[in-house]
């Protein structure tokens, strides 16, 4: 690879637009008054070659103009999604097709033929996430090995037009520039400055660490992406929802068998007036007294399997802990976290029925019918006897007008009794549900009255397991490390040379130059050195030519 | 304790707009610096006891309430209010400049007049909002925004000297567009307190987008009625809307919008009539003197500032709440995503900075873009696309 040499002796890399260590620019490019210092001037990469595909792709990534354009077309494909609601926040039982269209006529149909109704998943939106990643891991790349490269080989010494093309320079004429140049190097240590000295030249360097603020904040997203996207190896993401009624035991599904939960009772709480907090009295007048929410609680035993897994064969559980989940409190064990997110009310769980004559209104015994495990046939004794002949836990007719059920859950259960009798031997048939008899065959002397309802709640959690968080952890506190490395210090340095009799002085930072220009003030005070001029600021008020009205560059 | 908050909270407002008038007399003073003379320092002397004394009100509230008060539309944005004058008291002891706080102040008396406009009420927290993370993540979220506001106000101002007034073009027009909805927003709040100071009430019953028969109160006049709504009994001398809504649109907020919107425009107009200039060209006599180098740099600066500020608040503490609270630290529910949104923006405002010199007017118009997506979230996310988030806004 062909090198470059500088007059100052150093050698530097193919593509350094001025040299590393004394600073003189290699290519002579005069058109430009100041340095462009934002890489030191380090050779590039992208900058460099552009021969092969390789080149082509390292180069197309590698520009921030591309990075901007993706970070653009992504912000504006979010804000399309968020038009109309995603499919996951539409309601579960209706077709998406035409949930969209009825909701939002033809914008809502091209909106979901457009496939923006799952925007956030599409192939092309996680493309433009992986392009961005890509672009972060290429660009910094590119950048970050030369200018380590150029910061760590800089001289002290420069060579007179790098300085004179700084954007902060003034040449002074001073009586002693040995004791003006013992009194700058003690004010710039009393600023913290890192003060290098070489043949009786200055450079002072702070915050030198704050250039890789950058770099290591798209360290931070690249790891933060790698995370997100380990959502999709199996096994890293497990998301499982338990329905589980108040006194139920159940195996907590995604956990392979090894932890149960037991319901011991679900609390739903509102804000009542008189009970709460009187400030909210008018809040809660505002929106009804008992609408407001207060506590979603579920109160758990967590169990654990002891013992193989034997098929058939009821699992031996030991209790592992007792906890209240609520929502914002999760009950976490072994990676595993169950949260409060869901409940049904008062869902029927017993149905108790009297057997009587529907003459005399005398009663033969009480049958209590378990919803979620109905027998077959109830013994009353002395020859009274009840017989389920069909059970329907969620009853409706369906078209040809005969019952049926559409779920296992008790929801609105019906039930064909065959009542045994004494003095019916062949039993009389009566389909029952909520409020409604019917006597399929005739008159029936007896029936069975309706004596009582038990109801349970039902609490609905979440099962999560997420390893990825920990990535995504270490990847957002990376980011805010870089980020704040990035932006609350800057990098300042500051040449102060003998040249031809007469002392310069130079000035850089990579941001905020009213600071910069600030402390100058302070340190050259009563040193005799003059104040640096902003050349940019000169060159600008030239261009303008004292309009007013055409500042911008 | 609730009524001493109010008290503290109103004082604050007085005080602020008081700061405004010292602000404005500071650059009128041709005799001393304008960042020295005794206006601006009687300003700022003002702006922080009237920001101690929003401080009061924060505090008060939260004793009275036991919890936060940023847990509605009315606190939270009463907050950012706060927060930006925050962020203004900062930034002017960096660079001293007076002209700063003659137009982040009044951002500030928007954006709190706009709050009031909301129910007040102390309401109490609902299970998801029952953590330590609601005043974590949301004052911190609301810190990053009002940092990033101060470089919106940074950015008028520079936008305001530069832009040329002799001739109408397009800079001029999208100026005054600016104008004419910070005006607006004066509208809404004019609108607003003329109707409720006025007991102005209108029941409907109309027919919703599941065809269930729902009942609205109306408190300014319907330009726009709801769907199939008939005005009840007892307000049946009230306006008659002038057309009717499909059921969809939710026409009480949008009749409000116009509302706010004809407000606007009549003030817009008035104050053209009065002035006989652009509202920017009347405004640019006060911010002559300004150093634009140095306006672009607090611009710049308050970004830098508030970009971290705003990721820790709104993107990592809100994913740590979202996992505790929801099961899951993303969702794409429409808030978080407008969070998102706003994040890519400055990301994008400061790529362009850095690497591709866009400074002076360019990063000017960004600022205001950043702002009003801001805005977007604030104000239409909360009330228009109701997610998860959504506060009842109503
Ligand atoms: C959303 C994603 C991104 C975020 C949040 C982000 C964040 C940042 C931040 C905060 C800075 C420092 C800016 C400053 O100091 O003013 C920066 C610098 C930079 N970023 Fe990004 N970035 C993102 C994506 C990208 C992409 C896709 C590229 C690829 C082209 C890129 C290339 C750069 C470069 C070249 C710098 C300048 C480094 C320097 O000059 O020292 N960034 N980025």
């Amino acid at each position: 690879m062909e090198q470059v040499k500088c007059e100052c002796g150093h050698v530097n890399p193919h593509g350094t637009v001025f040299c590393e260590s004394c600073g003189k620019p290699l290519e002579e490019d005069t058109s430009k008054k100041l340095l462009d210092m934002r890489y030191e001037g380090s050779a590039r990469r992208s900058q460099t070659y552009n021969k092969t595909i390789i080149d082509k792709i390292w180069n197309f990534f590698s520009s921030v103009k591309v990075g901007v354009w993706l970070i653009v077309i992504t912000l504006v494909a979010s804000a399309i999604g968020t038009i109309f609601p995603q499919e996951m926040y539409i309601p579960p039982n209706v077709s998406p097709a035409e949930y969209y269209k009825d909701q939002y006529g033809w914008a809502g149909k091209l909106y979901y033929e457009l496939g923006f109704n799952n925007l956030y998943g599409s192939w092309w939106y996680m493309l433009l996430i992986a392009s961005i990643g890509v672009s972060l891991v290429i660009c910094s790349l590119d950048r970050v090995i030369p200018l380590y490269r150029a910061l760590q080989k800089q001289g002290v010494t420069r060579h007179p037009t790098f300085l004179q093309r700084q954007r902060l320079f003034s040449a002074s004429q001073v009586a002693d520039e040995n004791r003006v140049f013992s009194q700058m190097k003690e004010r710039l240590i009393k600023r913290r400055y890192h003060v290098r000295e070489e043949n009786g030249n200055i450079l002072a360097e702070k915050g030198r660490f704050s250039r890789w603020g950058p770099y290591v904040n798209h360290i931070g997203l690249i790891i933060f992406l790698i995370g997100a996207m380990l959502r999709f190896v199996p096994g890293m993401y497990v998301d499982k929802v338990l329905w589980i009624r108040e006194g139920e035991t159940k195996e907590i599904p995604g956990t392979g068998g090894k932890y149960f939960l037991k319901n011991e009772k679900f609390i739903f709480e509102v804000y009542e007036k008189g009970k709460d907090n009187e400030v909210f009295n008018a809040a809660i007048d505002r929106v009804g007294n008992g609408t407001v929410a207060k506590t979603y609680q579920t109160n758990v035993v967590l169990y654990k399997r002891v013992g193989p897994i034997v098929p058939g064969e009821e699992p031996k559980l030991k209790k592992v802990k007792e906890y209240n989940i609520r929502v914002n409190e999760p009950l976490k064990y072994d990676h595993y976290a169950l949260y409060q997110v869901d409940f049904k009310m008062n869902e029927p769980n017993k149905m108790a029925f009297n057997l009587i004559d529907k003459a005399t209104n005398q009663s033969f015994g009480t049958v209590t019918v378990d919803l979620h495990n109905p027998q077959s046939s109830y013994n009353l004794g002395n020859g009274y006897r009840v017989e389920l002949l069909s059970y329907f836990p969620d009853f409706y007719f369906d078209d040809d007008g005969n019952p049926a059920t559409k779920s296992k859950i008790p929801n609105n259960p019906a039930f064909v009794f065959k009542m045994i009798t004494p003095d019916k031997p062949k039993g009389e048939v009566s389909f029952v549900a909520i409020r409604q008899t019917i006597e399929p065959f005739g008159n029936n002397k007896y029936k069975m009255a309706f004596a009582g309802l038990d109801t349970r709640n039902v609490s609905g959690l979440t099962v999560r397991r997420d390893f990825t968080l920990w990535i995504l952890g270490i990847g957002g506190v990376i980011f805010m490390i870089g980020l704040i490395q990035g932006m609350y210090w800057n990098h300042r340095r500051i040449w102060l040379q003998r040249v031809n009799g007469e002392v310069w002085l130079a000035a850089h930072t990579n941001k905020n130059w009213f600071g910069l220009k600030n402390e100058m003030k302070h340190i050259i005070e009563g040193t005799g050195l003059a104040m640096p001029i902003d050349q940019a600021e000169v060159e600008k008020k030239a261009a303008q030519g004292g309009d007013r009205n055409g500042a911008t560059k | 304790m609730a009524q001493l908050s109010s008290t503290l909270l109103y004082i604050a407002f007085i005080l602020y707009l008081i700061g405004t008038f010292f602000f404005g007399g500071a650059i009128r003073d041709k005799k001393e610096k304008p960042s020295t003379n005794r206006w601006s320092m009687l300003g700022i002397v003002i702006t922080i006891v009237g920001f101690v004394s929003q401080l009061g009100y924060f505090i008060t509230r939260w004793i009275a309430a036991g919890h936060a008060p940023v847990s509605n539309l009315f606190e939270f944005t009463t907050f950012f209010g706060m927060m930006l004058v925050g962020a203004f008291i900062i930034i002017y002891f960096i660079y001293k400049i007076s002209v700063l706080g003659l137009f982040t102040l009044p951002v500030a008396l928007l954006v709190i007049a706009y709050a009031s406009m909301f129910p007040r009420e102390i309401t109490p927290l609902i299970p998801a909002l029952q953590s330590d993370w609601l005043h974590i993540h949301v004052t911190t979220a609301a810190a990053g925004e009002a940092i990033l506001a101060v470089s919106f106000a940074a950015g008028l101002i520079y936008l305001i000297r530069v832009v040329d007034q002799s001739k109408p073009s397009k800079r001029t027009f999208w100026l005054e567009v600016i104008m004419f909805c910070l005006i607006t927003t004066l509208g809404f709040v004019a609108v607003s307190t003329a109707f409720s100071l006025a007991d102005y009430e209108a029941k409907f019953t109309w027919v919703d987008k599941n065809k269930q028969q729902a009942e609205v109160v109306y408190d300014m006049p319907a330009l726009v009625g709801p769907h199939k709504g008939t005005l009840e009994k007892e307000s049946a001398d009230r306006f008659e809307p002038l057309v009717h809504m499909p059921a969809i649109i939710n026409a009480k907020k949008l009749n409000t919008v116009i509302w706010s919107l004809i407000g606007g425009t009549v003030l817009y107009l008035l104050l053209r009539l009065v002035l006989r200039k652009r509202i920017a060209a009347a405004l640019q006599p006060l911010v002559k003197h300004v150093n634009l180098d140095l306006t672009d740099e607090i611009s710049y600066r308050a970004v830098a500032i508030g970009f971290p500020v705003f990721t820790l608040g709104a993107l990592i503490f809100a994913m740590i709440w979202a996992q505790i609270a929801w099961t899951r630290f993303w969702g794409w529910d429409p808030k978080e995503v407008w969070a998102l949104i706003t994040w890519l923006f400055y990301a994008a405002f400061l790529h362009l900075r850095l690497s591709r010199g866009w400074h002076g007017e360019k990063s000017a118009w960004l600022a205001v873009i950043g702002f009003a997506i801001i805005m977007f979230n604030l104000v239409a996310v909360n009330l228009v696309i109701a997610g998860l988030h959504s506060y009842a806004g109503s």
